[in-house]
Formats: C-alpha cells, structure tokens, sequence
C-alpha cells in the first residue's frame, strides 16, 4: 500500500532522514518508535507530504506521490492524519470541525456529512459535543474528534505523530482505546509514539527509528523481549523500566 | 460666581448657540457635514478592507514580483502624508475623471487605510498556527481553501480590535477632506466659525458629534465583537 525507497530529507544543513526503505501492506499497524530527533515525525510527515522529500521516491497503490505532477490534495484525501497538538479548528463547532473538509470537497452533501459526523462522534464517545466549541474539550476529547474529523474523509489509510504525548496522563486511555479500536476495523495505520503498551498490544510490526534511518524493524513482542540492534537495546532500555 | 454672572454667562451661550445653529439654518450645514463624513468614511472603511487584504495577500504571497508590489506599496503609503495623498488622488490622479467628488474622497482614504490594514491583516495571518494550515492541507483541503476557511476567520477574530482602531483613526482623519472642497463637520464648523467670528461654540461642537460617532460605532463594535468571541466559551 505504501512503499519508500531511499527516502531522504535534509532541512538546511541537517540531515533528518538518510535512506528509508519501508513497505507498508493493508491493514498494518506500523508502530514507530525511538529517541527524540530520530526523525520518526518527518518520516510519517513525508508520508502526506507535509514535507516534501529531498530524495527517494514514496509509493500509494503504486502511485508515485513525491512528484510534482502529482495532486498532492487528491492524495491528502487518501490519508488521514493526527496531531500532536491536535490542531482542531477553534472557531469551529465539533460538528463543522468533523464537516468542513467533505463539504468543501464535494465528498458529501451537508446532509450526508453531518450524518457521518454523528455517527463518527458516537463512535468515539462523544455525541452529546457536537456543538460545543474544541475550546470547551478536554485534551482527550480534543484528540478523539481530531481522529473523527480524519475519518470522515474516508481514508484509507490513517497517519499518527504522537496523538498522546500531549495529555494529562489520565487521558492517554481513552485515545488508544479509539485507536485500538480503529486498527480493529482493519484500518492501515502508521503511528509514532511513545506508548510502548500500545506498540506491543495493537502493532502488527515495529519500527525503531534512529538517527534518520530504520535501525531495526519485526514483530513488537519479539523487539521488545529481545532486541538485535545495540541501540535498540538501549533505548528500550531506557524507556521500559 | 453670584447670580448675575452665571446669568450672563449662560446668555452668552445661549446667544453664540443661536449664532452658530439655528441662525440661518447653519445646524443644516452641521447635519451634511455628518453626513459626508459617515458616506466617505464607510466606503473608505470598505475599500480599505478590500485592498488590505489584497496588499496582505501579496506581502505573503511566495512570487516575488507580488511580494514586491506590496512592499512598495506600504513603503509609498505609510511614507507621505495622507493630506498630500488626498490632494495628489484629487488633483492630479482623478482631475479628470467624471466621479462625484465624496466618492474620489473615499477612494483616496480607502487607499491610505489598505495600507495600514494589509499589515494589521498580514499579522493577524501570520499569528496563526502552522498546525492550523497543516490540519487543513492534510485533510485534503488546498492553500486557497485552508486560507479562506481556516485561517483567515481565526486571524479576523483575533486582528478585530486592531481593525476597529484602524476604522476610528479613519473617521478622524476625514477631517482632511476640507482640502478638496468637501464640506464634511469640521469644514461646516470652519465655515460657520468665519461667518459668527465666534470659534469656541463651532469647534466644541465639532469635537462632541466626532466623539459620539465614534462612541456609538465603539459600542457596536463592541458587541460584534462579543459574538465573534462566542467560540471561546469554555
């Protein structure tokens, strides 16, 4: 479903990304994982090209993405994607949040997508929100209409940069429950994290990144008990105490 | 101050109010001054806006011949005085073009006021948070949409008390149009002021009907501004 070759990004002088070659089938939940400045998060934002790769090529259904023939919305549509500071828009209901896009886009009517909206926010626990401001949501709440609001584009394929490392610890639960779920349905999802329980328990393959490239890469329960790449070892050292 | 003072104080008010106002009807030269002055600011106000955001636009834009119009733009503009703006708009730019002269007026001040307004709208766009634009272009939106749909409205919001000094600077400034022959208020108290020889009741005059103009606009927009917060609620 997703391919990249060689994928390289430099910002200025600085090379964040030098040399990813991954492939992504339907239905996986890659689960990314490593230190700060691994260029985990560009990674996944070259995906969507929120950032544009220097070098390399990146693949959808076989599709070449990274050209500049290429309609980088009609893609964007393809794929959802969460934030870390989740990005809702403030002078938005929940419900004009959920709609703006598949409105706008002529995906839906209003009708159809103020329906897909409720049905969504239902799906997430939150139907009684609909006409609340995002200003007048928890953080967790924040982030589970940020997922509906992704959904309602249809994607195929669901994109997450650290959906929980902005919460009070007591609602990172709630948004993995969400995405646990989401990954039930079947949904292809990349995510970069640093929930560990979640990368062991929902991901069907891990990713450890480390200075721009994939250090290490298999199974979450085969990394986590035993690792092979010796910076692997010590950073899970590090983070699974 | 015993009675007979305070008597002929108050007779000398009532005696320069009679000059100034009722006296030949001259409170009808107040009325159109108002007038005038309501009509030229509210086109320049709209005009002003238009090519605020035009200017804005540019001064974001990533084309370089854009970016520079805008700049020399602002640089001409916010660079010389708006009197010397008004007189060159009138008699040199329009000197022959067959435009009532209010609406040349307004044309003059509402490009004065883009100026000023492109950078208090290229602020307002710049105050908003990338994670915005990201959100709307990873939802399959394009620049254009994610612009009008998502950050200008918050901009708006968030540039509204800065834009609404700008209006009420705008009003004041009118006050220049006696330049090209437009009676607006403060050309009728002139007027009136040469005609009574009297200077004290024309003027204070001129300052009360500014200042409650300007009141009465500050409270409305006061309340526009409250619904505009309405998304803050928490």
């Amino acid at each position: 479903m997703i391919r990249v070759n060689n994928l390289k990004k430099t910002f200025g002088e600085l090379e964040v990304l030098s040399g990813i070659n991954e492939h992504i089938r339907k239905g996986e939940v890659v689960v990314v994982i490593g230190p700060s400045g691994s260029g985990k998060s560009t990674f996944l934002r070259c995906l969507n090209l929120l950032e544009t790769p220097t070098e390399g090529e990146i693949f959808i259904d076989d599709e070449k993405i990274n050209d500049p023939k290429v309609d980088v919305n009609r893609i964007r549509q393809k794929m959802g994607m969460v934030f870390q500071h989740f990005n809702l828009f403030p002078h938005l209901t929940i419900l004009g949040n959920i709609t703006l896009a598949p409105v706008m886009l002529k995906k839906m009517t209003k009708q159809q997508a103020h329906d897909k909206a409720l049905e969504l926010l239902a799906k997430v626990g939150l139907e009684d929100k609909a006409d609340a401001y995002p200003a007048q949501l928890s953080g967790g709440q924040k982030q589970r209409v940020a997922i509906a609001r992704a959904l309602a584009m249809e994607p195929e394929i669901m994109l997450f940069d650290e959906p929980t490392s902005a919460l009070d610890p007591e609602m990172v639960g709630e948004v993995l429950d969400v995405m646990k779920g989401l990954a039930n349905t079947g949904m292809t999802m990349v995510v970069v994290t640093h929930e560990m329980g979640f990368a062991k328990e929902v991901g069907t393959r891990l990713l450890f990144m480390d200075q721009g490239i994939v250090m290490e890469s298999g199974v979450p329960k085969d990394i986590f008990e035993n690792p092979q790449n010796e910076r692997t070892q010590k950073f899970l050292s590090k983070v699974l105490k | 101050m015993d009675m007979t003072t305070a008597f002929s104080w108050f007779s000398g008010f009532q005696e320069s109010f009679e000059k100034t106002f009722i006296r030949e009807d001259r409170y009808k030269l107040f009325i159109d001054g108002i007038l005038l002055t309501l009509k030229v600011s509210l086109l320049a106000v709209i005009i002003g806006i238009i090519i605020g955001f035009i200017i804005a636009l540019c001064n974001l834009s990533k084309h370089l011949p854009l970016r520079l119009i805008g700049k020399v733009y602002t640089d001409v503009i916010r660079g010389t005085p708006s009197v010397t703006q008004l007189m060159i708009i009138y008699f040199v730019i329009f000197a022959t073009v067959d435009l009532e002269k209010w609406i040349i007026a307004a044309i003059a001040f509402g490009i004065n006021s883009g100026a000023y307004v492109s950078e208090i709208i290229r602020a307002g766009i710049m105050s908003i948070d990338k994670g915005q634009t990201e959100a709307g272009r990873s939802l399959g939106l394009n620049g254009r949409q994610t612009m009008m749909k998502i950050v200008i409205p918050q901009a708006l919001k968030n540039i509204f008390p800065a834009l609404c000094n700008e209006f009420i600077v705008l009003i004041k400034e009118t006050a220049i149009v006696g330049y090209v022959g437009l009676m607006d208020i403060q050309k009728a108290s002139d007027f009136v002021k040469s005609a009574t020889f009297e200077a004290a009741m024309p003027l204070l005059a001129t300052a009360v009907i500014y200042f409650v103009i300007i009141k009465i606009l500050t409270i409305c927009l006061g309340l526009l501004e409250k619904k505009l917060r309405k998304s803050d609620a928490r």
